[in-house]
């Protein structure tokens, strides 16, 4: 049971002050979302510039059987790393939540460690590792485990790595601020009335930290998805990802209109997995928690 | 719907035979880094007894608890289950149920949920679930409430939850954490009873962990005093409260009045006591041995058995005088705190409605009392 958060004098803060966050939000996102939607019913001018006439072409050109793939392979890619991450995300939080309560703090710091450098550099210190006669193959081939160097770079698996890397502590957070809340007594009841360590785990944690499931789950899924450095930096030609595309299209092809849809693509292709996903994780709330 | 006459869940097992204890433990010694919570403890627990581990907080009392569960296992000794060695057989393989002090109910699951979850982990048939689940609903009275969640439900409702959520399962031994310890005191005192007519009409054998001197001696068959890591004195409430074994069992299981001396020689079939404070009177107590004579030791009298008098009584008892210093009324009692002698206050409870003349504060009046009556601890 969640203990209600006591009214304070806080929640008694007078409503204009949300007004200053709201006009940022509206001016800075929705303003420039709103531009982006009407240019994607544009079309391209000769020289790349915008040629403002109504037209549905941008997104009849995206029935392409090539666009399709390349946004299955993102939500392949993004689906299989927000898995990863929860299998490694989960114990690792499990285990820092469960901590002496000392250490929590600088476990949690490790966590949001590589965060303290540009993503973008780390993720060529992954080309350094993964490349052809980089460490990881050196070490392999030193070890005698392989004779020839493995094709690391460049791969589906060097993006995936990539991801999960750059994506793990957004799971590991939210995971662990659900772990932490969960009262041990109950893991301890389970047990005690027969249930197995399986059984405790899938009938008493994961549905009582669901909430941070859901949203470790979805803090990694958005950003995957339309990720485009890891992919193009780790992944080569082959992999090309929807991020890669719009990117494609708005810098080196100059069709902004033609990128535009494209977002817009993505951005309603990520509401539907969120909003499915979410009604599906809630369904077997309880009445109070009926969101 | 109609509420049927339930059938007494009965202990599964009829075979075994009864006398046999259900919960033997033999010298459990349990070491949390520096500090020995549990040092050798050794008790057995009888087939549909109410036993109860009575002991203030620290004494390592929830310590054996948890070896019973299966939490923990103990650094020496064995815990035997009905004849069967339980070290290393983890929780879910014991067949006792645990009764948390905070209740530790699934918050997602409802009411029903929680008390099938041990019949559902054990894979019994669902028809069958859904009717024992009603047969222990119905036994705490919670019939009707199958669809709340923990979160509807008030303290005592989720404390049966909590009791209905173990019996359910037929355990072998009930193990009870504290299991009234959140209530408040009226509700407390409703459900002491109504724990205690569940545990006889269901036959259950129950361990029972408290600090609660009181709540022990009333639902208790049995009590078991622990203090620092060891059991002093197993007993029935009568008995450890009358012929505590020590005065540290004696001043935990009620008031003890006590008055520190040394022991005379004989007068007729009593002893002379001398108190340490010389300004008292010698005294007459009964003589425990004939190797006592010359030894220091302690008086210890409970409220019940003093007399308190205006008038210094005609009767040759022993008698102390003091000074109201304190009247405490309470409704139904008035406690009295009389100052004997320099450093000691002594307590004498009077019933309220008795025509007993009232006693004022500073007043001066005696205390005696039956010398059979007065319990010596030596040092």
């Amino acid at each position: 049971m969640p203990p209600r958060p006591l009214p304070s004098r806080f929640s008694s803060l007078p409503g204009w002050l949300a007004v200053p966050g709201l006009l940022w939000m509206s001016v800075f996102f929705l303003v420039p979302l709103g531009l982006v939607f009407a240019i994607s019913f544009a079309s391209r001018g000769t020289y790349g510039g915008i040629v403002w006439e109504f037209t549905p072409s941008n997104y009849l050109d995206l029935l392409h059987p090539l666009y399709g793939k390349i946004l299955g392979q993102s939500m392949w890619y993004a689906t299989v790393t927000t898995a990863l991450c929860f299998v490694l995300g989960f114990p690792l939080a499990y285990v820092i939540a469960r901590s002496p309560v000392r250490w929590q703090p600088l476990l949690l710091l490790l966590v949001m460690l590589p965060f303290w450098t540009n993503f973008l550099v780390r993720t060529y210190a992954w080309m350094i590792l993964l490349r052809h006669d980089g460490l990881i193959n050196r070490f392999l081939m030193a070890l005698g485990v392989v004779d020839a160097p493995l094709e690391l770079l460049y791969t589906p698996a060097a993006v995936v790595i990539g991801l999960v890397y750059g994506y793990l502590p957004f799971m590991v957070l939210p995971l662990y601020v659900a772990v932490e809340r969960l009262d041990p007594l109950l893991v301890e009841a389970a047990w005690d009335l027969y249930a197995s360590r399986w059984a405790v785990l899938t009938h008493v944690i994961l549905p009582l930290t669901k909430p941070g499931i859901v949203g470790g789950c979805i803090l990694v899924f958005i950003p995957s998805i339309g990720s485009f450095i890891t992919p193009d930096l780790l992944g080569g030609a082959r992999s090309m990802m929807i991020g890669n595309l719009i990117q494609h299209e708005y810098l080196v092809v100059r069709d902004w209109p033609l990128g535009s849809a494209v977002s817009f693509v993505l951005m309603a292709v990520v509401m539907t997995a969120v909003v499915l996903y979410y009604r599906s994780a809630s369904r077997t709330d309880g009445p109070l928690e009926g969101r | 719907m109609t509420t049927p006459s339930t059938p007494p869940l009965s202990i599964p097992d009829g075979s075994r035979s009864a006398k046999l204890p259900v919960i033997e433990i033999r010298g459990i010694v349990r070491r949390h880094g520096p500090v020995t919570a549990v040092d050798q403890v050794s008790f057995e627990v009888r087939r549909g007894e109410f036993f109860s581990i009575l002991g203030p907080s620290g004494a390592g009392k929830t310590s054996v608890l948890r070896m019973l569960a299966g939490f923990e296992d103990p650094d020496q000794g064995d815990v035997l289950i009905d004849g069967r060695s339980m070290l290393g057989v983890p929780p879910n393989r014991r067949p006792l149920n645990l009764v948390f002090q905070s209740y530790a109910l699934f918050p997602h699951l409802t009411v029903f949920e929680n008390v099938a979850f041990g019949l559902k982990m054990r894979r019994v048939a669902p028809p069958l679930i859904a009717e024992q689940v009603r047969e222990a609903l119905t036994m705490v009275k919670l019939l009707g409430k199958e669809s709340r969640l923990p979160a509807q439900l008030s303290g005592g409702e989720q404390q049966r939850v909590a009791l209905a959520r173990a019996l359910v399962n037929k355990p072998a031994v009930v193990l009870l954490d504290e299991p009234l310890a959140a209530l408040d005191q009226q509700l407390r005192q409703e459900m002491q009873v109504e724990l205690k007519s569940i545990q006889e009409q269901a036959g259950l054998t129950c361990v029972c962990v408290t600090h609660h001197q009181e709540e022990a001696m009333m639902m208790s068959d049995r009590i078991a005093v622990m203090h620092q890591g060891r059991m002093w004195q197993i007993g029935a409430p009568r008995e450890v409260y009358e012929r505590p074994c020590n005065l540290f069992v004696s001043r935990f299981l009620g008031v003890s009045n006590e008055l520190p001396g040394r022991l005379e020689g004989l007068v007729g079939e009593h002893r002379r006591f001398q108190p340490s404070d010389d300004e008292q009177p010698p005294l007459l107590v009964h003589p425990v041995s004939d190797e006592e004579a010359g030894r220091s030791a302690t008086l210890s009298l409970r409220p019940e058995q003093l007399r308190m008098t205006h008038e210094r009584p005609a009767r040759p008892d022993p008698l102390l005088r003091g000074r109201i210093e304190k009247t405490l009324f309470s409704g139904s009692n008035t406690k009295y705190l009389i100052r004997v002698g320099h450093d000691r206050l002594w307590e004498v409870r009077h019933r309220s409605g008795t025509h007993l003349p009232p006693f004022a504060l500073g007043e001066p009046v005696f205390l005696s009392w039956s010398a059979s009556d007065g319990r010596l601890f030596f040092e």
